[in-house]
């Protein structure tokens, strides 16, 4: 069976959950594909920490089905539990206990046997760069050792799905961008990862699958290029002139399929394929335009955010950003 | 916009619960004592309350009274004796006035000192438990994991159980030397523990300690801070302790009859008690988000 064909590894129809008067889940469904790295994107209380926590069985939600692995998390959670790694926003770990007593804690209530599991302790430390670090009480780690133990911690036992809460938060760049390289390398090892974020620069190139998240619900989800296919089809380009307003002249030629220019703006041209590209350019210095830009643009998964919580919030599918900036917290966090 | 998701509803005759795992259970309880070693701070001071009560204040009272030679202070206290029930006087032994005063203060008067040890020890350290993987953020490490609410509640419990118990023992056995040394020759050889006292402390103590112990974890289940949990179970050892205190001197006092009839019915309370326990721990609640906490 190719990976397409696998089945899902998690679903989750119309999931509905509450904390007394608040809502965490409101009819959430979404699906995670087998061997892949699906991102649960969105701000803070979007529920998608409720969501892994709803995955694994350890909260149980009274509406909507759920299902990992096949089974009942609700039901079986005893049989779900076991096959899942879960690395927490905040590393979770024993602070009075050394590195290697947390993994070995964790292997035994995972149930890995007792012979060879000092060397098994000892490798997934390695794999994690903190195996020279494992003899030293938790409790002085920074904060990049720590979520480096609980990276370790999450697939001592293999698990086949691994759940990962923000797994860089409160790491420095160089930290966070290695932790995102291992969480890669693990697909590779035909592991299905669950990521959740609300860094959008972190899920680039790292979601095999987006789902994003608001107020406990799906706004869209599928792959990436998928995706931006959908909301932006056709090939973008920017094009900027010495009088802008000469630019709008493209907005009717053969394989424009968009146009949008603001006022004394540059302009956002969709073409049906980036062939049109030297057309247009050609057509427009013909013409006597002075062009001043052209610039293609893919847009990104952080263009894709905006335009998907814009649209939810009723402001239609707004232009993609120009330039291509990370958002930061506090960017993300003023957009809500 | 959501995406439709076609779930073929897993089937719920198949579900099934794991049986008690004994390994994964004690796996919490020997991780949850290997934190309170390394924790010096926390157990440093039991050991000193333990040793204030079993060691120091028997040794200076026996030796006051052994070596003192203070005619008058020994009399006056043996007369004091004559308020205890007669079952508990004919019990008492010795060949001189010290030896029968050194008697009677080694084996009664010490009687709390048996319960009050493991209560205070094991509250202190039940108290937080729960609530401290809560506050730590590692009650979200067992929450995914597969240890069941049961074996973390039972793991947890003898966790608490364990460092009360063994300092009393511990303490037990090295008051039972003191009192033998200083007291035996005045009372005409080694005479401690008597019976009533392995009654006590293998079938009076453990009982009791087990309830006061599934309420404390009740409560650690349920407050949302350690600080509470402190004060909490403070309030509900208290009058335990108290209670304990009177069955225990009572078991002492009177007949053998006495004490296997109070042990049997604490041990019924606290069984009752343990098992309507375990319902306090839930995954919802060591992730910090069930109602009511």
């Amino acid at each position: 069976m190719s990976e397409t064909n696998l089945p899902p590894v998690v679903a989750l129809g119309n999931v509905t959950h509450r904390f007394g008067d608040v809502t965490a889940l409101d009819g959430l469904t979404l699906v995670v594909p087998a061997r892949r790295i699906t991102v649960l994107l969105g701000p803070n209380g979007a529920g998608k920490t409720t969501a892994i926590r709803v995955i694994t069985g350890a909260l149980s939600p009274a509406v909507g089905e759920v299902c990992t692995f096949g089974l009942d998390p609700r039901v079986e959670g005893d049989d779900i539990r076991p096959r899942c790694g879960v690395v927490s926003a905040k590393p979770a770990l024993y602070d009075r206990l050394s590195g290697y007593d947390n993994l070995l804690y964790s292997a035994r209530l995972y149930g890995v046997a007792d012979r060879g599991v000092s060397e098994r302790i000892r490798a997934a430390a390695g794999r994690f760069g903190i195996d020279t670090a494992l003899e030293h009480q938790v409790g002085g780690y920074s904060t990049g050792m720590k979520t480096r133990l609980a990276l370790a911690r999450s697939v001592l036992h293999r698990p086949e799905l691994l759940l990962f809460d923000e797994p860089t938060s409160g790491l420095d760049p160089e930290s966070a961008h290695a932790v995102l390289e291992l969480i890669r390398d693990m697909t590779d090892d035909g592991h299905t990862v669950v990521m959740c974020t609300h860094l959008l620069a972190e899920a680039e190139g790292l979601a095999d699958h987006v789902v994003v998240m608001e107020a406990g619900a799906t706004l869209v989800s599928g792959a990436p290029d998928e995706l931006t296919g959908r909301y932006w089809p056709g090939d973008l380009v920017f094009l900027d002139a010495e009088s802008p307003d000469q630019l709008d002249r493209v907005a009717t030629w053969n394989g424009v399929v968009g146009y949008d220019r603001p006022p004394g703006g540059a302009a956002e041209v969709r073409v049906d394929g980036p062939g049109r590209i030297p057309d247009l350019v050609m057509g427009l210095v013909r013409d006597g335009v002075r062009v001043t830009r052209v610039q293609q643009h893919t847009p990104t998964l952080e263009d894709l955010y905006f335009a998907v919580r814009r649209e939810s919030a009723g402001g239609g599918l707004a232009p993609v950003e120009r330039g291509v900036v990370p958002a930061s917290r506090e960017q993300i966090g003023a957009s809500r | 916009m959501s995406a439709t998701v076609s779930i073929s509803a897993p089937s719920r005759a198949k579900a099934r619960r794991r049986g008690f795992n004994w390994h994964r259970m004690f796996t919490i309880t020997r991780t949850e004592l290997k934190q309170l070693v390394q924790a010096k701070d926390y157990w440093i001071p039991m050991v000193l309350l333990g040793a204030i009560f079993f060691l120091v204040v028997p040794t200076i009272l026996l030796l006051t009274i052994t070596k003192i030679g203070n005619v008058s202070v020994v009399s006056q206290i043996s007369k004091t004796l004559a308020i205890l029930p007669a079952e508990a006087q004919a019990q008492i032994q010795g060949r001189s006035p010290e030896g029968r005063t050194a008697y009677a203060l080694a084996v009664f008067l010490f009687a709390p000192v048996a319960v009050v040890v493991p209560l205070t020890i094991s509250t202190a350290v039940g108290a937080t438990t729960l609530v401290g993987e809560r506050e730590r953020g590692t009650g979200e490490f067992l929450a995914h994991s597969p240890a069941t609410a049961r074996e973390i509640y039972t793991g947890k419990l003898i966790a608490s159980l364990v460092p009360g118990y063994l300092t009393t023992i511990v303490g037990f056995g090295l008051y039972s030397l003191i009192v033998n040394l200083i007291a035996g020759p005045d009372v005409g050889g080694w005479f401690f523990p008597t019976a009533h006292w392995w009654l006590l402390m293998f079938w009076v103590i453990p009982p009791f300690l087990a309830f006061t112990l599934s309420l404390v974890l009740r409560l650690s289940a349920r407050v949302r801070s350690t600080a509470a949990a402190q004060q909490a179970s403070g309030l509900v050892s208290l009058p335990l302790i108290m209670i304990s205190y009177t069955q225990a001197t009572g078991a002492l006092f009177g007949a053998a009859v006495s004490g296997w009839t109070v042990g049997a019915i604490a041990w019924v309370v606290a069984l009752a008690s343990l098992f309507r326990g375990v319902r306090s721990v839930s995954r919802a609640r060591l992730l910090g988000v069930a109602d009511g906490i």
